[in-house]
């Protein structure tokens, strides 16, 4: 690793704080932290922890954007960034922001890039020459006349970047870049990332709490925030083979919780920032074999009935291009599914289709004991319940119950048999000692929740989520993963359509992979995800868990991966 | 907060987007066969109140204009400028009523529906019926009863849309309070 | 979705004139056109439209979905003013020749036909020209159009944003109210209205929710990237102006002051044959 110490910071903030105007609290306390000229720096903490805010302060959306109180000093190339404005700060630090659609602001790939050329009244055909070369900096030379909507999550991400790059900056600021993009997608941006890096010299600032896909290429330095204060700012190693990051909110690396299970000591020296890097001596080794033998193999699940079937079912939205083509496919009573996917390999509108929001154009769909052909949209809601990704696109009631009695309202139940029900889902739902708040009031986690229960008070025997838990960090996405195999324990189906492969791992029984609107894969998770040529057909990546089992030997990693989720699992209950 | 001008912008622009769906794709069927309900008026209330006059008068004009532009049936004028004086208006009424910080109660409500009657009636009884005699020379009586029932069929949709719309923005912006938890 | 506005990417003489262009000479064209009765300039109006629209080698095809709707508008118009004021022709031109009549002050003269026909002919002298502006006009260049003809960059730019994100909002609402309507939401004839209007709101609550949080982003995201930061900007998608672009636009406002001096030289806005 290049030594960059020496090197002149570019910004700098010296016992730094700050307060939003709307707050009681300040959101950021006594923050000391350089980034020097070339550095790549990691910033990671839980939701809250304040790193968005620092983020802002860095990009000047702090103060100019956003009002509140500073103390103490932050600067940028050497000036307080308040004496500055937003414009200037922008020819420095460069912000790529998570929301890749918000982002997006010209009608086309080229005019999005030129979007800040414009601005600084640059003509052609200088213009023309910048915006080509940024876009090909990034490989979306090809797609320059594209809309937004002709670009999957990557693509999008792309033209951010380039948007970005056509000015010289000095600071790249990425804003939690893997939260939308699938695994592939995101192990490619993290190269992309770092061959940014290499050609421009700019130093490369990421936020995001998936510390293991970040880690996928190198970082010099990782920040660890917690309560808007600094807990640790070393390098990735040294970060590793300590016990901040669990005590702080943050999943560390699935090989690291392993290696920690068979009782290895994970020190600095064994190099464990990356898989790639991890050195491992025979003893080590042995160590976590010992642990794989010892700890018991999973018992086979046990079989199910049919509850839903789907035979030959092909839709498009066209006519033309199919989104779906020949998908069938079975859906147990009792189990918890996850379906997996690029964008738009159609996996999503395979959920839209069980639901009845469309039609297929050929194909069946059975559910037991039901003519499910014949049912309306209202009528297949009673039995299927279908959850959006935001809940913000779902709640449209002020105060809880009444969002949560909606479906039961519209369907026309006497209201004295509507509390008993809604009641009971609220309570199912972790949300009885909230029950006459105005949604508002909540986080978003919970707000998922009253969605959740609004579409249980309708007692469907299948439910489907759209990524269950998308935008959420450690903590929040294990509770509601938790209560969701609570749910599951209480016998409702439950389906899960998402490409965070965490979730596949440890929370669904089985997994249908989508490709190009086919099934190309049906198995448990464990063994889909330690399957290298689905792994990359399915636009996916190999848990780190089976480079450690190639790593230490065993022979079986896909049984190796099985016994260490039971044994997590086991872990956490008590 | 005072709004940015770059944020009033982009609520120009999002609005107008808003504007034109509605308008567009969102048909309702009313009780008249063959005709559907305008609830974009609802929405550009509830634009103007929180954005102000200009973004009012803005969203309306330009999201009238794109919906007549798609449809290809020739710009109606006289009905787009309408648009932009309701939004104009509205976002004036706006002014007595601070729905960004998340008050729309019984005195709102009274304030916005007045404001949006006397509102349309400005615009489809007076305004639009004389423009359409001034530009386009069709008979007075004709223009005038289709304003009426424009403005009547806009005033129903906005006192239930738009008022809806205000009551759920307001209840959306988080109060300091005492809410407490219960066993 | 990118094609609501229909336009049809295919080289012409009237694609190769800028945007502003196009937009200034709508503006001249259908002042001109909304200005005049005179009956001779309108039909030359209308012939000259229809060979523009030859020029810009747009087919009927391209465009028949509008065509057919702007047909029922314009017989559901002309019905309507027959229905309301069948006598209007007269009063505008001062004189009654009657042909039929259909009792009560239902009589048709030749005037009110007249009438009717000027009326006709103005829908054929404008719709050709709003046609072939939306179909040979990139939508990327409007908003520099609309900067080039005077109108603030900031206000410009929000034309540009409301074509960039009617996709999306499009989207959006067809996903939530998918979602909606299997909770039970229903807009169909079955309810009455205002129950129907009631779950309209239930749908465009969270629709209009969600673009307020988008308004906060996408007005940082132009923040972070300059926008508003000077007095003017370039545009990538502008062009400029070619001799025939002017060519154009005289000739457009001579249409324009054709008009208007028709309607000096009439005495008022209706040329008179009846006289």
């Amino acid at each position: 690793m290049k030594d960059t110490t020496e090197r002149e910071p570019i910004i700098e903030f010296r016992d730094f704080g700050f307060q939003y105007n709307a707050q009681a609290e300040p959101t950021l306390k006594g923050i000391d932290l350089q980034i020097r000229k070339g550095e790549k720096v990691l910033i990671a903490g839980p939701s809250g922890c304040g790193k968005s805010t620092l983020a802002h302060c860095i990009n000047g959306l702090i103060p100019f954007a956003y009002r509140g109180t500073i103390t103490g000093s932050v600067t940028v190339r050497g000036r307080e960034t308040q004496d500055l404005s937003i414009f200037a700060l922008s020819r420095t630090v460069g912000t790529v922001l998570q929301d890749s659609d918000g982002q997006f602001i010209g009608l086309t790939v080229a005019e999005d890039i030129a979007f800040a050329l414009e601005n600084d009244c640059v003509q052609e055909p200088e213009l023309h020459d910048r915006v080509l070369r940024a876009a090909g900096a990034v490989g979306i030379d090809s797609h320059l006349l594209n809309a937004p909507d002709q670009l999957s999550g990557g693509q999008k991400q792309r033209v951010a970047m380039a948007g970005v790059m056509v000015d010289d900056v000095e600071v790249f600021l990425f804003d939690e870049p893997l939260a939308n993009l699938d695994p592939a997608t995101g192990k490619s941006a993290m190269e992309l990332i770092d061959e940014i890096h290499d050609r421009t010299g700019a130093a490369v600032i990421i936020i995001e709490h998936r510390l293991e896909d970040v880690l996928h290429r190198s970082m010099d330095r990782i920040v660890l925030m917690n309560e808007g204060r600094i807990i640790a700012d070393t390098d990735p190693d040294t970060l590793l083979s300590g016990e901040l990051l669990r005590s702080h909110g943050i999943r560390e690396p699935l090989y690291v919780t392993a290696l920690k299970y068979a009782g290895v000591r994970v020190t600095p020296e064994l190099k464990p920032s990356s898989i790639r890097s991890l050195r491992l001596g025979p003893e080590e080794k042995q160590k976590v074999l010992d642990w794989y033998r010892r700890t018991p193999p999973s018992p086979a699940p046990p079989p199910r009935p049919v509850l839903l079937k789907a035979e030959d079912v092909t839709f498009s939205y066209d006519g033309r291009r199919e989104t779906l083509s020949h998908i069938s496919l079975e859906i147990f009573r009792g189990e918890s599914l996850a379906i997996v996917g690029t964008n738009g390999a159609g996996k999503s509108t395979f959920s839209k289709v069980v639901c009845g929001f469309e039609k297929p154009q050929s194909g069946t769909l059975c559910f037991t004991g039901l003519d499910w052909p014949s049912l309306s949209l209202k009528e297949r809601a009673d039995h299927v319940g279908y959850v959006m990704q935001n809940p913000n696109q779902m709640i449209s009631k002020p105060m809880i119950f009444d969002e949560v009695a909606m479906g039961l309202r519209n369907r026309n139940v006497p209201e004295e048999e509507i509390r008993p029900r809604v009641e009971q889902a609220l309570k199912t739902c972790g949300l009885w000692p909230f029950r006459n708040w105005p949604v508002s009031a909540l986080s978003f986690g919970q707000k998922k929740r009253v969605t959740i229960a609004s579409i249980l008070v309708l007692e469907p025997e299948i439910i489907i989520l759209d990524e269950p838990t998308a935008g959420q960090d450690y903590r929040h996405y294990t509770e509601i993963m938790e209560f969701l195999r609570e749910l599951n324990a209480r016998g409702v189906t439950v389906v899960m359509i998402t490409h965070d492969m965490h979730l596949m791992l440890e929370y669904a029984d089985r997994s249908v992979v989508f490709s190009q609107g086919r099934v190309i894969a049906d198995d448990s998770s464990a063994a889909i995800l330690t399957d290298p040529d689905l792994v990359r057909r399915a636009s996916l990546k190999e848990t780190s868990l089976y480079g450690l089992a190639l790593l230490c030997g065993i022979d079986e990693p896909k049984e190796f991966v099985r016994r260490f989720i039971d044994f997590e699992r086991e872990a956490y209950r008590s | 907060m005072k709004n940015s001008p770059v944020k009033t912008i982009v609520s120009i622009g999002i609005g107008a987007a808003l504007f034109f769906v509605l308008g567009r794709f969102v048909a309702i069927p009313s009780p008249v066969p063959n005709t559907s309900i305008c609830i974009q008026y609802g929405l550009l209330a509830f634009m103007a109140v929180l954005f102000g006059p200009l973004a009012g008068a803005l969203i309306g004009l330009i999201g009238h204009f794109l919906i007549d532009l798609s449809w290809g049936y020739g710009i109606w004028w006289s009905w787009v400028i309408c648009s932009g004086i309701f939004g104009l208006l509205m976002g004036f009424a706006g002014k007595k009523i601070r729905l960004e910080d998340g008050t729309f109660g019984g005195k709102e409500i009274a304030i916005f529906n007045i404001a949006q009657v006397i509102a349309h009636l400005i615009c489809w009884v007076v305004v639009a019926p004389i423009l359409d005699i001034v530009m386009y020379a069709e008979p007075a009586n004709k223009v005038f009863l289709q304003g009426l029932v424009g403005g009547v069929s806009n005033i129903v949709t906005t006192a239930i849309v738009g008022t809806l719309l205000c009551i759920a923005y307001a209840a959306s912006k988080p109060k300091k309070g005492s809410l407490k938890e219960e066993k | 979705m990118r094609n609501i506005f229909n336009y049809v990417d295919r080289p012409s003489p009237i694609h190769r004139l800028t945007g502003a262009t196009k937009l200034v000479c709508l503006l001249l064209w259908s002042f001109a056109a909304m200005s005049t009765y005179d009956t001779r300039l309108l039909v030359f109006l209308t012939l000259l439209s229809l060979v523009l629209f030859a020029l810009s080698r747009i087919r009927f095809s391209d465009v028949s979905f509008l065509v057919s709707f702007m047909a029922a508008f314009m017989v559901l118009n002309n019905v309507l003013i027959f229905v309301f004021s069948p006598q209007h022709g007269v009063t505008l031109y001062g004189s009654s020749h009657p042909l039929l009549s259909l009792g009560g002050q239902y009589v048709i003269t030749r005037e009110q036909l007249f009438y009717h026909l000027n009326l006709v002919l103005k829908y054929f002298a404008t719709i050709p020209i709003v046609l072939l502006f939306v179909c040979t006009t990139n939508p990327s260049e409007f908003a520099a159009s609309l900067n080039r003809i005077g109108i603030k960059y900031t206000v410009a730019y929000s034309v540009a944003l409301a074509l960039r994100y009617i996709p999306d909002i499009q989207k959006n609402y067809h996903e939530i109210s998918q979602a909606q309507q299997a909770r039970g939401i229903e807009m169909s004839r079955k309810q009455n209205l205002v129950k129907r209007l009631k779950s309209a709101a239930a749908i465009l609550i969270p629709l209009i929710l969600s673009s307020m949080d988008r308004i906060e982003v996408v007005s940082n995201a132009m923040e972070l990237r300059g926008f508003g930061k000077g007095k003017k900007r370039t545009w990538y998608m502008g062009r400029p102006f070619r001799p025939a672009d002017i060519l154009a636009m005289v000739f457009c406002a001579l249409l324009l002051a054709a008009a208007i001096a028709l309607n000096v030289l009439n005495g008022g806005r209706f040329w008179n044959p009846f006289r």
